[in-house]
């Protein structure tokens, strides 16, 4: 096999192991009740981590660019309870208004 | 007790948002993939099997770079690593036997977990596989329209689709944060303050490990935030 076969190959079967190992191994089975209130934070910790990495860092330098002003104006129709897609949107073209007067 | 109403379509309509930025980064990848020498084929192959954005970037800047397969391996492994723990929440509400659980788990990216949660440390399966469903598909028809007919875009964040994404995992954290909300565990009552905390502690952990780690662990190391839940607290009634 060719090299990017083998990258094609370990990369996919690496991350379906990432990806399977819980939901595999643990194979229905509730948590200990005990773990609740830690899993029950999971999401909010994890969430809070992909907002700031998307956000604030490029590549492993931490940057703020416009990338943050479409995130306060994203915050900001949060806020005011606007659906996702209205949020999702109104980050990309303020984001992109800022990339066309700064640029 | 909030029921678990959302079903197939609402996920579907949930991550619809996303497709198109979605769509548009699987183009550039194409395009990025086919320039780094790999070809037609494996590109998109990638993307089906693969499924994960940033570690396929990564994959194929190290091969566009001449670098060896496994650092590409690694590197692509390291950002998949966050995996393990968002696959760890979502084992407990997946039912079926162990190749609907590898499916469910394949089709989990960051946006279809996160749009796919409930808050309160639960998540929806069905919402979780439409909306991965929708964002595989835009990933890899981006890739072959990438492949196929080169640069038709360009640059997707001159459009500022990259700040799409932190936009939908901001919009899908804030109800987690607003407090006195129902949830599925009795016996676990958050004051309302612990999910804002475990929130800026788990940004502040990746912003802080960003410039010493390799890409990837940041995140991981993020979700140590949620044992914040082991601290024993003062339990407020809360009368739902």
């Amino acid at each position: 096999m060719t090299s990017l076969g083998w990258v094609l190959l370990l990369t996919a079967l690496g991350t379906i192991a990432l990806k399977g190992a819980g939901p595999v191994l643990l194979h229905g089975r509730a948590l200990p009740q005990r773990l609740d209130g830690v899993v029950a934070l999971a999401g909010p910790a994890l969430l809070g981590a992909l907002v700031a990495v998307n956000t604030f860092t490029d590549g492993q330098d931490l940057v703020v660019d416009e990338r943050a002003i479409g995130l306060a104006a994203a915050a900001v129709a949060i806020r005011f309870h606007a659906p996702a897609l209205a949020v999702v949107v109104i980050a990309a073209v303020v984001t992109a208004g800022a990339r066309a007067l700064v640029g | 007790m909030t029921e678990q109403t959302r079903g197939y379509r609402e996920g579907a309509r949930a991550v619809a948002p996303l497709a198109i930025a979605v769509g548009a980064f699987g183009i550039s990848f194409g395009v990025l993939a086919r320039a780094a020498g790999m070809g037609v084929l494996a590109p998109i192959l990638m993307s089906m099997t693969t499924f994960a954005g940033s570690a396929q970037f990564a994959a194929v800047s190290v091969l566009g770079a001449g670098g060896a397969a496994a650092t590409a391996v690694i590197a692509a492994l390291l950002l998949n690593a966050r995996y393990l723990p968002l696959g760890i929440t979502i084992a407990p509400w997946l039912e079926g036997g162990v190749w609907s659980r590898l499916l469910h788990a394949h089709l989990m990216v960051d946006e279809s977990w996160a749009v796919a949660a409930e808050g309160e440390g639960r998540w929806n399966p069905r919402v979780l596989l439409a909306a991965g469903a929708g964002i595989w598909i835009a990933w890899v028809a981006g890739t072959a329209i990438g492949v196929a007919s080169g640069d038709l875009i360009g640059d997707p964040a001159a459009f500022g689709m990259d700040a799409a994404f932190p936009a939908l995992f901001l919009a899908l954290l804030a109800p987690m944060l607003r407090g006195g909300k129902v949830h599925a565990f009795p016996g676990v009552r958050f004051a309302g303050h612990r999910p804002i905390q475990a929130a800026v502690l788990g940004a502040a952990i990746a912003l802080a490990l960003t410039p010493f780690t390799p890409e990837g662990i940041p995140i991981v190391a993020a979700s140590l935030a949620c044992l914040l839940g082991l601290i024993p607290q003062r339990r407020r009634e809360v009368d739902t």
